[in-house]
This record gives C-alpha cells, sequence and structure tokens, in this order.
C-alpha cells in the first residue's frame, strides 16, 4: 500500500498513470453529460410552476456541488503537502483553484439565469448565489497569493496554509450567510432541496452530478501533468518527455 | 532559558506597545480613517436623520473592517525587514504565543482606538443609546476577531513587497461572518429586538478565531521569513 | 557542490548536519552536505558569493527548510513543531534585530528578558562593546557598526552554546573586531559552539577550527 503510494507520488509515475487514466475519466463523464442531458431538457417533464425553467438546475447543481467540493480537495492536498512535504499534491492543490473558479462561475451565471424567470431579476441577495459570490473571492484570493511567491516552494506553503484557512471558515461562511438571509426575506425557499422531486426529474440530476465529477477529475488530471511537467522542468524525465519519448523509460 | 510563558508573552507585547508608542502616525491613522470613511456616506447619500440611523450599523462595521485590512499590512512587515522576527523564530517558545502577543499589540494600538470613537459617530448618525451600547459591544467583541484573522494573511504577505490590495482581497472574505453578525446585532438592537444571538455568535467566533489564528499565522510567518 | 574538509564524525558532536540539500529553482546550492562541529570548536563556512553560506546558516538555525537532510542540535532535529531543538542557540544575520524607535538599552533589554540574563549587566555589556556613550540613543541614529556591535552584544546575553553568526565582522572598526574576537574565544573555551561564516581571518585563539568549503572554488 505505502510503496504504491509513494510510487504514485514520484513525478514520472503519475505523470503516466495520469496520462493514462484521462480517458477513461473522460469519455464516461461525456457518455454521462449527454445521457443527463436528454434526461433532463428531454424526458424530465415541465415543472407545474416554473416550467422549463427550472431545467437549468441540471448544470447549476452539478456546479454549484462541485465548486464546493473541488475547494475542499484543493485544501486536503494542500494540507497533505503541507505536513507530509509531498510536492504532488501542492501540484494538486495549484491545479485545482483555476477549476474550483471556473465552476463557482459557473455556478453564479445559471443561478443568474435562472434567477430571471423565478424573480424577475438577474441578481437577488439570495443565501446559495452569496455563498457562491464568497467562494469565488476566496477563490481569486488563493490564487493572487499564489502568483505573488517567486519561490515556487514559498508559494506552495503559503497558498496551503490559506487554503486551510478557507476550508475552515467555509462552513462558517455559509451559516452565516444564511443566518443573515433569514432575517431579511423570513424562512427562504430553498430552489435545490425541494421537499419531494419526482423521480423522473432527479435521476438525470445525480447523472449529471456523476458526469460532471468525472470531468472535473478527468481536466484536474490533465492539468496535474502540466504542473508536474512544468516543475520537473529541468530533470532529464520531463525534457524526455518533452522530446516525445515516453516517460516511462526515462523515469 | 527562565522565562515563564505568562512572562514571555507580557515581554513581548509591551515592547509592541512601547515602539508603538513612538511612531505616533500608526496609532493615529487606522482611526482618522476610520472617521474619514463615516464622514463619506452622509456627504455622498443623504443626511437625513432616519436615513442615516438605518445605515448607521453597516456604515460603522464597513469601516471598521476597512480600517483594520488597512492597518493590518504593517503587523509583522517591520519585523521581517529588521530582523526581529528571525530572533523570534528562533526562541525555545512556542510561537504562536509570540504571535498573539504581537497581534493583541496591534489590536490594542489600532482596533481599540476604533473601538471608543464609533459611539460618538454613531451620534452623528442619530443612532439611539441602546443601539449604540449595542454596537459598542459588537466591535468589542468582532474587532479582536478581525485582527485575528487578519494576522493570518499578515503573516503570509509579510515577506512580499506590494501586499495591500493581495491582502484585502485574501481575508475579506474570510471577515464577512463577523461583518454580517456584527452589523446585524445593531441592527436588531435598533429595531428594538433582542440581539443577543448574534452576541453569542460573534463571541463564539472570537473563541475559534483566538485559539486557530495564531498557530496558522504562525505556520504562516515560518513560510514567509524562510 | 560543497565538500566537508577536516574533521571527522563522532557520535558525541553536538551540532551535526546530514545529507542537506538544497535547491533554488534551478539552482543547487549544496547537495547531500554534511559537517559537524563539537563543543569548543568553530565550524568556518567559507566560500563565494551565492555559494549559500547565508542559507545553510539558516538551514542550521532552522530558519529555512533544507530539502533533503535534517540538522541535529543535541541530537534533537531544529526543525519540529515545537521549538524545543532550538534551546540554546542564537542567530545572528545580516539585520541586526534592533527596532530604530527603541534606544540601545531598551533593544538589549528586551532581549535580555527574553533570555534571562541580569538586566543590571546589562550596562557593563555596553561599555565593553563600546556602546556606552549610545545607550539612551534611539539606535535609528546609530551607525552601522555600532548597531552590529549591539546585534553582537545581544548575542553574548543569550547564554547560548551554539552562537550562529553570518558574517559578524562586517562594518566593525578594529576595536569592534577585537571586541568579536574576544566574545568568541572566551565562548569557545567555556566549550560552546560557534558557526561562522566569515570572509575575512578571524583569530579564534587555541580552539579548534573545523571549515567548511562551500561553492565550486573548492
Amino acid at each position: 500500500m505505502w510503496t504504491w503510494f509513494f510510487q504514485l507520488a514520484s513525478p514520472p509515475h503519475f505523470y503516466r498513470m495520469a496520462g493514462s487514466l484521462v480517458p477513461w475519466l473522460l469519455w464516461p463523464a461525456l457518455l454521462l453529460i449527454v445521457i443527463g442531458s436528454w434526461g433532463g431538457l428531454v424526458q424530465a417533464p415541465a415543472d407545474y410552476q416554473q416550467g422549463d425553467g427550472y431545467r437549468i438546475i441540471y448544470v447549476h447543481v452539478p456546479s454549484s456541488y462541485l465548486s464546493m467540493m473541488v475547494y475542499v480537495t484543493m485544501a486536503v492536498a494542500a494540507g497533505i503537502g503541507l505536513i507530509w512535504r509531498i510536492k504532488l499534491a501542492h501540484a494538486v492543490a495549484a491545479s485545482c483553484a483555476p477549476i474550483g473558479a471556473t465552476f463557482t462561475a459557473a455556478a453564479l451565471v445559471t443561478g443568474m439565469l435562472w434567477g430571471k424567470p423565478m424573480w424577475g431579476t438577474y441578481w437577488q441577495w439570495e443565501p446559495r448565489l452569496t455563498s457562491e459570490l464568497i467562494l469565488l473571492f476566496l477563490y481569486f484570493g488563493y490564487m493572487s497569493l499564489r502568483s505573488a511567491f517567486n519561490d515556487l516552494n514559498q508559494s506552495d506553503r503559503a497558498s496551503a496554509v490559506l487554503a486551510l484557512a478557507g476550508v475552515v471558515n467555509v462552513p462558517i461562511i455559509h451559516f452565516s450567510v444564511l443566518w443573515w438571509a433569514g432575517l431579511h426575506q423570513g424562512p427562504s425557499i430553498s430552489k435545490i432541496d425541494a421537499p419531494s422531486i419526482a423521480f423522473d426529474m432527479l435521476w438525470p440530476l445525480l447523472v449529471m452530478i456523476l458526469g460532471f465529477t468525472l470531468f472535473f477529475l478527468g481536466v484536474l488530471a490533465m492539468r496535474v501533468r502540466g504542473e508536474v511537467l512544468e516543475r520537473e522542468f529541468h530533470s532529464r524525465w520531463a525534457q524526455d518527455v518533452l522530446r516525445g519519448a515516453s516517460p516511462m523509460e526515462a523515469g | 532559558m527562565n522565562l515563564g510563558l505568562g512572562n514571555l508573552f507580557w515581554v513581548v507585547l509591551q515592547r509592541d506597545l512601547l515602539v508603538a508608542m513612538r511612531r505616533w502616525s500608526d496609532i493615529c491613522n487606522p482611526v482618522i480613517f476610520f472617521v474619514l470613511v463615516v464622514a463619506l456616506f452622509p456627504l455622498a447619500l443623504n443626511p437625513r436623520a432616519e436615513f442615516l440611523r438605518a445605515l448607521a450599523p453597516g456604515v460603522l462595521w464597513i469601516a471598521a473592517l476597512l480600517a483594520a485590512l488597512l492597518s493590518l499590512n504593517q503587523l509583522f512587515r517591520a519585523d521581517i525587514e529588521d530582523g526581529t522576527m528571525e530572533q523570534l523564530l528562533t526562541l525555545p517558545y512556542p510561537l504562536g504565543l509570540v504571535i498573539l502577543a504581537k497581534t493583541l499589540a496591534h489590536w490594542l494600538v489600532t482596533g481599540l482606538p476604533v473601538v471608543v470613537v464609533a459611539p460618538l459617530l454613531a451620534i452623528t448618525y442619530h443612532l439611539p443609546a441602546d443601539a449604540i451600547g449595542i454596537l459598542l459591544l459588537s466591535l468589542l467583541i468582532g474587532t479582536p476577531t478581525l485582527s485575528l484573522l487578519g494576522s493570518i494573511g499578515a503573516a503570509l504577505t509579510a515577506g512580499l513587497r506590494q501586499s495591500g490590495v493581495l491582502l484585502a482581497l485574501m481575508v475579506g472574505p474570510l471577515m464577512l461572518p463577523v461583518l454580517m453578525l456584527g452589523a446585524r446585532a445593531t441592527d436588531i438592537a435598533l429595531s428594538g429586538d433582542d440581539p443577543t444571538g448574534p452576541l453569542y455568535l460573534l463571541g463564539a467566533l472570537l473563541a475559534l478565531a483566538l485559539s486557530l489564528a495564531p498557530p496558522a499565522a504562525a505556520m504562516a510567518i515560518r513560510i514567509s521569513a524562510d | 557542490m560543497a565538500r566537508r574538509r577536516g574533521g571527522g564524525f563522532r557520535e558525541v558532536d553536538l551540532l551535526t548536519g546530514t545529507g542537506l540539500t538544497l535547491w533554488r529553482g534551478a539552482n543547487c546550492l549544496f547537495d547531500a552536505l554534511s559537517f559537524s562541529a563539537a563543543p569548543g570548536n568553530a565550524l568556518l563556512i567559507r566560500g563565494p558569493n551565492g555559494s549559500g553560506k547565508t542559507t545553510l546558516l539558516r538551514v542550521i538555525a532552522g530558519l529555512t527548510l533544507a530539502e533533503e537532510g535534517e540538522v541535529k542540535w543535541n541530537g534533537t532535529p531544529v526543525i519540529g513543531c515545537d521549538n524545543s531543538g532550538r534551546h540554546l542557540m542564537t542567530y545572528c544575520g545580516h539585520a541586526t534585530a534592533l527596532k530604530p524607535e527603541l534606544t540601545t538599552m531598551e533593544n538589549l533589554r528586551f532581549f535580555a528578558r527574553l533570555s534571562g540574563y541580569p538586566i543590571r549587566q546589562i550596562g557593563e555589556l555596553l561599555v565593553a562593546s563600546g556602546l556606552a556613550a549610545c545607550a539612551d540613543l534611539p539606535t535609528r541614529v546609530l551607525s552601522a557598526g555600532q548597531k552590529r556591535r549591539a546585534a553582537l552584544a545581544r548575542v553574548f546575553m543569550s547564554g547560548a552554546q551554539l552562537w550562529l553568526l553570518d558574517e559578524p565582522q562586517t562594518n566593525l572598526d578594529s576595536a569592534g573586531r577585537q571586541f568579536l574576537e574576544r566574545m568568541l574565544q572566551e565562548h569557545l573555551a567555556g566549550s560552546g559552539t560557534a558557526v561562522i561564516v566569515a570572509h575575512q581571518s578571524i583569530d579564534l585563539g587555541a580552539a579548534p577550527v573545523t571549515v567548511l568549503q562551500m561553492g565550486e572554488a573548492a
């Protein structure tokens, strides 16, 4: 188990493994997203209150779920990198940030598009949208701290501390936003956890969430490969890869 | 070495206060900035009494948060530049305690004056006396939390040349719960309801920050000084 | 690449570094560097500019993290979650750690309280270091050499067994250098250990000296 783990953490092995993993993640992701989209956009019935407008949840919910998941993944990777001094973990954390920020932005945009038919306005200071907005700021803070350092080692460790501080704060921010919103609007109508959602509407959502998650993992593997290659630029295996040889022979 | 931990805390605190006393602008600038921001709103918006009263909790809290963000940049910077931090880092004592003493000194010098001046400014916003009391209390519990959260960001950016905006961008979102709770508590008192709920939550956040922020900032300052 | 010269390994060595490796970007500052220093011994780190002398000293002080290898002080790694490994060690870098707003006396009193040095003896120390006249001046107005003397007085006050000095002779006049050498000789004679980054020659009296040559010039 441990030898396998350390082998995985060695850059050339990871580079090779992640490379062969990418198609196994991205093709199923595409398949699931196509099935989920068909289920959500064609097969599921229209909502009796919201009509067809609700169908954007098939993008909004997976995006907002992943925006949080990616942050947690990033913080866990950063923590592993900080405690056990594993460089690969820092590379994973660094690669998570832009993906997470993109999912957060997607959740915000789809939330706003949904808001137009629901509230008649694109923006409402509603707890979920507000939380997503704050989360976007957390991602921006992380990425700009990361880019502020010249020394990669320092940048890795400093941004790891920030990610850990952020992940402790995410639930606090979430609950205080809920509390704050409850104060103004009375009990807020939660759009997402509707009391009972019909099975016809539910299964495409679950399929989409799974598809988005695989898509995230596939993109993450691709980004980490690039990140590792950049970090190991001077090593022999990376030079060999760049010249087109297989990293296996070089590693 | 023969120095108790309480003594260590006191020695560091005393020295930081002494240094601050010799640099008056460090003490005055944040509180002057606070007054300035609060004075901007009636000028830019509308000086009608009932309008200002509704605005007061939010405006005073935002101004306090901005004053805290601006002053935090200096928390560890001078120590890193003049080599004091190297000495503190090689002490055979827990670094978190040293950081806590420095953060407390920083709050006493920059945060406390803001808390003291806030009730005076609240009067110019026509806030009733009981709401002013709650405002004072919420600032007294909330601004130390801001300083503690900020100490993490200040420690992370202490070695960087240009860090003012970066620090605000990093720490600002982390400070939002304190802002929401503090401003809301005053707001609730203004509308005549019982504000103890948010005040307790503010207290809980202070306790959490007291226990978690100093070790995190200590880890961060080791990285910055590397 | 750096190489170790002289001085063999002994288990009882107070200060040991083993297999230290550190890269700065694409530059290798040192690779598998090892050294040791026993009580009463001085370790002189020499080498051209940019050969990683200061960085090595910071690694020994536990201020900088080496990528591989470890520095042990009395058998305890210097980098740990608690600071216990830093016991009885003092570091004196390029920065003097003096607050320009405080007087020389106030600055030294702070470090005396931290290290348990008797406050009443600071006056004598100021006389010995030639700083008696500036005791009540803010260190802002001191010359670079006077600040260096104050920093060395702090090293003396620390009472540490291990002194880590980064180019301690910088800015010192001949009287200042004599003060430094006297201090060091006394420290080593009392079975203290010193690691010194030095460009100029330094008279350490009878104490055994190991030279650690850094950089390609070795």
